[in-house]
């Protein structure tokens, strides 16, 4: 613990340890399943697949591998990774430790925008997924934006019970919405119903690259205002005072945030509370400070959601939960946690 | 060095400030002083840029409203009265914070400049001790010197108190006066304070500001400011004779 929380210079946990583990949970994970394929096995496929090279006869089922698990895994590990980045980033930005996409709506506000897309046949000619996605993002930033402004109207202090009962409100809102669309869209079912799910079941190398471009591209811009980050995190005035540009830098994070929830919602669906309980554990970890926090929760929020995707897949095999059942289980325990833990500390 | 012109601010449909001008030069420590609801606080944030505002603040003949946030802190540095803080950052983090506006790129080294004043903020301000432990588990005392720490490593020309030793012991009280009055003391320095204690600001303050209902109802050198019928204007009472009335009892029993 005491060797991450060192304030400068190289910490091993954060640059050596936490990359190793995300890369051997990512092999684990891979190799389970309904067909158990040995780890040896499974990490020369993995080897085999990237450097374009021909597996070696022996291994049984390298197509379960190399076609369907791995790109699953990749794409889980990059869902989880953007998300709890996104978590962490808010929670830093609205100095609110119970602030993440699936509390504050954005995550359902995104479904909404993928929703709308499918019902209404919103597509660009040529880009399968760009319908979605685009929309996906459009309303999880224009949820983001709501939210705030009616907090902000409601209680300019941007308090924990403000935001969180919001969200709330905005949730149902959402759902409702979508219930309204589906008995207009009926035929559309099924599709639908795959985004208030979330599941990732059936990715594709595609959906990866998506997604890993959206992770370079906006979570990097977030990795970069992680001074900024800090700062907001102590309280927006003290940002005000040390001379970071709170209007400029606060859009900026919220619109990286909620393009990087738009693309994983599209991909995968909402799933719930990946963002608040990655940053909760990993702050515990690497203390608050957002250049050890943000790429830390980058990997644990990785190494969260593959093991959670790994419990779906195996836990009723050969039934498979949806992803977001795991996650929102762990989640609402550790919500009530820490809303019972600041509850006593605003009233202390 | 900052002069405000005219300053106005209407909040809620409320009139806060009205017409408020002054003017603080190089070497003062200017004292803003009057009752609660007088828009002291108000007229600090004004300045600071929290709040909307119509008039003219400028430093060094500059508009503060349209510096660019960096160039700003650079120049103005605020202490408030209260801090929040949900995470828990250690002491050191808070302070090092302070050096944001003299960063010079995105991956730029922490400067020998940097260090030099980290160090001596956190030296001035009897930190050294503490560097470690999370602001959530210091006293108000240390909380509020760490953020004096950090205001010292912004390095500042112009300092805004806002109340800066309300809720602490005389102890620190004293401190953070006395070190106040040291850092305004080298040139080309400033102060501007919020200050609820008329025998502080009196002892401390080279120059005052009297407010009420957000007029400005005297200003210039302290001692012409705080006079027994400005006193009584403002406040409806009469300050300085309750005050001797106070000291008296102190000068009583040690004598």
């Amino acid at each position: 613990m005491a060797a991450i929380r060192k304030r400068n210079g190289f910490s091993v946990l954060l640059w050596v340890l936490l990359p190793l583990a995300t890369l051997v949970t990512l092999t684990i994970c891979v190799s389970v399943g309904s067909v158990r394929v040995p780890l040896k096995d499974t990490f020369t496929v993995i080897l085999c697949t990237i450097f374009g090279e021909d597996v070696p006869a022996h291994i049984l089922h390298p197509a379960i591998i190399a076609r369907v698990r791995l790109p699953r895994v990749l794409c889980v590990a990059l869902v989880g990774a953007s998300l709890s980045l996104c978590g962490a980033s808010m929670q830093g930005l609205l100095k609110n430790p119970l602030a993440d996409g699936s509390t504050l709506g954005v995550s359902s506000g995104a479904s909404l925008g993928a929703v709308v897309a499918i019902a209404f046949g919103v597509s660009i000619p040529g880009l399968a997924l760009a319908g979605t996605v685009g929309m996906a993002m459009l309303f999880a930033f224009l949820s983001l934006l709501f939210i705030l402004t009616l907090a902000f109207h409601l209680d300019r202090s941007l308090s924990t019970n403000t935001i969180i009962l919001i969200g709330v409100v905005y949730s149902m809102f959402v759902s409702s919405a979508m219930s309204l669309i589906v008995t207009f869209a009926s035929d559309r079912l099924r599709q639908i119903t795959f985004w208030t799910m979330g599941s990732l079941a059936g990715s594709s190398y595609t959906n990866a690259l998506m997604l890993l471009v959206a992770f370079i591209v906006f979570g990097g811009a977030i990795l970069l205002h992680a001074g900024e980050l800090n700062a907001f995190a102590v309280g927006e005035d003290n940002a005000r005072f040390i001379g970071v540009n709170v209007r400029r830098v606060k859009l900026r994070l919220l619109v990286c945030v909620s393009a990087l929830i738009g693309v994983c919602v599209s991909i995968g669906g909402s799933i719930g509370f990946v963002g608040l309980v990655t940053p909760h554990i990993v702050r515990l970890l690497t203390g608050p400070n957002h250049k050890r926090l943000l790429p830390a929760c980058a990997f644990g929020g990785a190494i969260f959601l593959m093991l959670s995707d790994l419990v779906a897949r195996t836990l009723l095999s050969p039934l498979e939960l949806p992803i977001g059942v795991v996650t929102s289980l762990i989640g609402a325990a550790l919500f009530i946690y820490i809303f019972a833990k600041s509850g006593r500390k605003s009233r202390a | 060095m900052l002069d405000v012109k005219n300053l106005s601010v209407k909040l809620g449909g409320a009139q806060i400030l009205e017409n408020v001008s002054f003017t603080a030069r190089e070497g003062e420590w200017l004292m803003i002083l009057g009752p609660n609801g007088a828009g002291k606080s108000t007229l600090v944030n004004a300045i600071s840029g929290g709040v909307p505002y119509t008039g003219e603040v400028r430093l060094d003949g500059e508009n503060v409203h349209r510096m660019k946030p960096r160039v700003r802190a650079r120049k103005l540095g605020v202490l408030s009265q209260n801090h929040h803080v949900s995470y828990a950052f250690t002491v050191e983090e808070i302070v090092r914070m302070g050096r944001y506006a003299h960063a010079r790129g995105l991956f730029s080294p922490r400067s020998g400049e940097d260090e030099a004043h980290f160090l001596d903020a956190v030296e001035k301000t009897g930190l050294s001790g503490f560097l470690n432990q999370s602001v959530l588990t210091v006293s108000g005392g240390e909380m509020q010197r760490a953020f004096l720490a950090q205001l010292l490593c912004q390095d500042p020309r112009l300092m805004l108190l806002d109340e800066p030793t309300n809720h602490l012991d005389p102890k620190y009280q004293k401190q953070i006066f006395d070190l106040v009055r040291r850092w305004v003391a080298q040139s080309g320095r400033c102060v501007v304070s919020v200050v609820h204690d008329l025998s502080l600001a009196r002892a401390y303050g080279t120059h005052a500001l009297l407010l009420k209902d957000g007029r400005v109802c005297a200003s210039g050198g302290i001692r012409a400011v705080l006079t027994d019928e400005h006193l009584r204007q403002v406040y409806d009472m009469d300050v300085s004779g309750w005050m001797r009335t106070l000291y008296e009892g102190w000068t009583e029993e040690t004598t």
